[in-house]
């Protein structure tokens, strides 16, 4: 129990060196020694004069800052609706996109890039907003006297995904090379956004999702035994699944909509967790996927831009690291964990 | 006191299939076994007990309550529910699944209390399996996967309790001491039992009234000795019994 205890805090923290070891990682090479004094400068003396050149900070705050945070709220933002969905669909297999979100972004952001690329924003508000349009959609169709039984919304989330995709295959043919290239780039997921400006736009809309799905996260135990015996228990299934999904579709949606399809967290951290802690208890489990998603999206994203000389999609990554990763876990369990 | 009053109560499933059943009642403390064979109404009857099914006419009462004045809520603190056991998800711990009864008591953004743990730890040593409190719950057997359920419902603080056949999948001293269980927690908690069973023997033995199903009808409904006879098992089994005394208690057999 003690051993537990300190294990939990340990992964709690983990967020903390990850992302300052993340500013020391980069193209433009400045060694982690002056990116601590440039961190310690802006504590204690924002205003002194400084040994190194005025473009260092500028690129520790307004370049490498912006993105890892981006990273550690994207990776919270996964592994949290993918903790949370597995429990509302009573299934440890089940991903973020279940819902058809990230088809529905996907064919935002095409629609921005080949037709709206001059407005700025537009593939990010389109992408978003498509996003939380396929949830609805999933989530009516799913609907049926009153009722959305799991079963439905997992169908209703492939017919959704393809009906989507189908569009955005059309959208594809019907656009010229040179935007397509950001359309397939973009479906590949990448967090190479600049500024403040992305993250204070998704940043908000991410934790005030996983504020509401922490709340829930004891009552998302007792919505994992099934509708009728947590229907039974006192449970209002319908309006709190609806409230789980909706949070979950936000979250995912706010990031997708700045960064692009990022697989395999969602699936692979609650997992993980589960299987590090020994409980599927959702008290633990959302905060400590919290914790260790971010982690693994700022390492996914260090080793993205700092493997090759060019930048690699991040997204690449995370499957590249995650699928191998996942195959392991069940080698090692032998399919014991799902039991 | 009454804690449940069943009148003129009416479900069908299309034209296929309705249950009807009138005036049944249950009071604190007492058990009512609901025998039949499968297929005869038993579970739609409990499920509607508990507003898990809508009757499309009649009337029932929950302490003297219509049910349909209560909330999912409320009705949860007055009514536990033991489904028939199956293997969830998730291996939560005993504790954990026990712990599930209190839900009913919190809000919907809350997390159980020092208090609903207490309660939660009550239940166990009341149903007697305080000693399981740790283990995961998909790793127990199914007369103990039972009892956990039926702590859990404990855990509820019911005024009335329900139970989907509790004895199916169990081997012969699980089923005595889920069924001793049950009627012990009635007798010492004043709680009204309606259960489901299968066998005539555990209904003649463990009840206080039986109400003898068939094809959605309740054909014999009284004292167990007054509903429980050759004639009456054989009119809703469809097989030749024999009935027999040993010392004092009847049992019935199939004639072979």
């Amino acid at each position: 129990m003690q051993k537990k205890r300190i294990l939990i805090s340990a992964l709690l923290l983990l967020p903390l060196p990850v992302l300052v070891t993340s500013l020391f990682v980069g193209i433009y090479s400045i060694d982690p020694f002056t990116v601590l004094s440039i961190l310690a400068k802006r504590v204690s003396d924002p205003l002194g004069s400084a040994p190194w050149p005025e473009v260092y900070e500028t690129i520790v705050f307004n370049i490498r800052m912006p993105r890892v945070l981006l990273a550690l709220v994207g990776g919270i933002a996964l592994s949290v609706s993918g903790a949370s969905l597995q429990g509302v669909f009573r299934n440890p297999l089940v991903d973020t996109y279940i819902l058809g979100v990230s088809a529905g972004a996907g064919l935002g952001a095409a629609i921005g890039i080949a037709y709206f690329a001059g407005i700025p924003g537009s593939v990010q508000f389109l992408s978003f907003a498509m996003g939380f349009a396929a949830f609805f959609t999933t989530y009516t169709v799913a609907k049926s006297k009153g009722e959305t039984p799991v079963i439905s919304l997992v169908l209703a989330g492939v017919i959704v995904t393809a009906l989507f995709s189908a569009i955005l295959s059309i959208i594809k043919f019907f656009t010229e090379s040179e935007k397509l290239a950001g359309v397939v780039y973009w479906m590949m997921g990448s967090l190479a956004v600049t500024g403040w400006g992305p993250l204070s736009q998704t940043a908000p809309l991410i934790l005030v999702g996983f504020a509401i799905v922490f709340l829930m996260r004891w009552r998302i135990n007792v919505l994992s035994m099934g509708d009728e015996e947590a229907k039974a228990l006192g449970v209002n299934v319908g309006r709190d699944r609806f409230v789980v999904l909706l949070a979950s579709t936000l979250m995912v949606s706010a990031f997708v909509s700045v960064a692009g399809i990022i697989g395999w967290i969602g699936l692979v951290v609650p997992h993980t967790v589960r299987m590090l802690l020994g409980t599927p208890d959702n008290r633990v489990v959302v905060p400590v996927s919290a914790s260790l998603g971010a982690v693994f999206l700022m390492v996914a994203d260090d080793l993205a831009r700092s493997v090759a000389s060019f930048e690699l999609p991040v997204g690449v990554i995370t499957t590249l690291v995650g699928a191998p990763f996942f195959l392991y876990l069940l080698k090692l369990r032998g399919g014991s964990a799902w039991k | 006191m009454e804690v449940v009053r069943i009148s003129g109560l009416e479900l069908s499933y299309g034209d296929l299939f309705s249950v009807s059943a009138d005036s049944l009642s249950v009071g604190g403390g007492e058990v009512l076994t609901l025998l039949g064979p499968n297929g005869s109404g038993k579970t739609t009857l409990l499920k509607c007990i508990n507003a898990l099914l809508k009757p499309s006419s009649g009337s029932i009462e929950i302490c003297g309550r219509d049910i349909l004045s209560y909330t999912r809520n409320e009705l949860s603190r007055a009514i536990g529910y033991v489904p028939q056991s199956h293997t969830p998800s998730f291996p939560f711990s005993v504790l954990d699944v026990v712990l599930m009864g209190r839900v009913s008591y919190l809000s919907i953004f809350q997390q159980p209390s020092k208090a609903d743990y207490r309660k939660a730890e009550e239940a166990l040593s009341t149903v007697g399996i305080s000693a399981m409190r740790d283990r995961p719950y998909t790793n127990i057997s199914g007369g103990e996967r039972q009892l956990v359920l039926i702590a859990r419902a404990i855990a509820q603080e019911p005024k009335l309790l329900l139970l989907d056949e509790p004895t199916a999948h169990l081997d012969f001293r699980n089923q005595v001491t889920t069924l001793e269980t049950v009627r012990r927690l009635s007798r010492e908690r004043g709680i009204g039992v309606v259960m489901s069973l299968h066998d005539p023997n555990h209904a003649l033995m463990y009840s206080d009234r039986i109400a003898l199903m068939k094809g959605g009808r309740i054909l014999h409904k009284g004292r167990p000795v007054d509903v429980v006879n050759e004639g009456t098992i054989e009119e809703v089994y469809g097989i030749p019994v024999e009935m027999i005394d040993h010392n004092g208690r009847k049992f019935i057999l199939p004639r072979v």
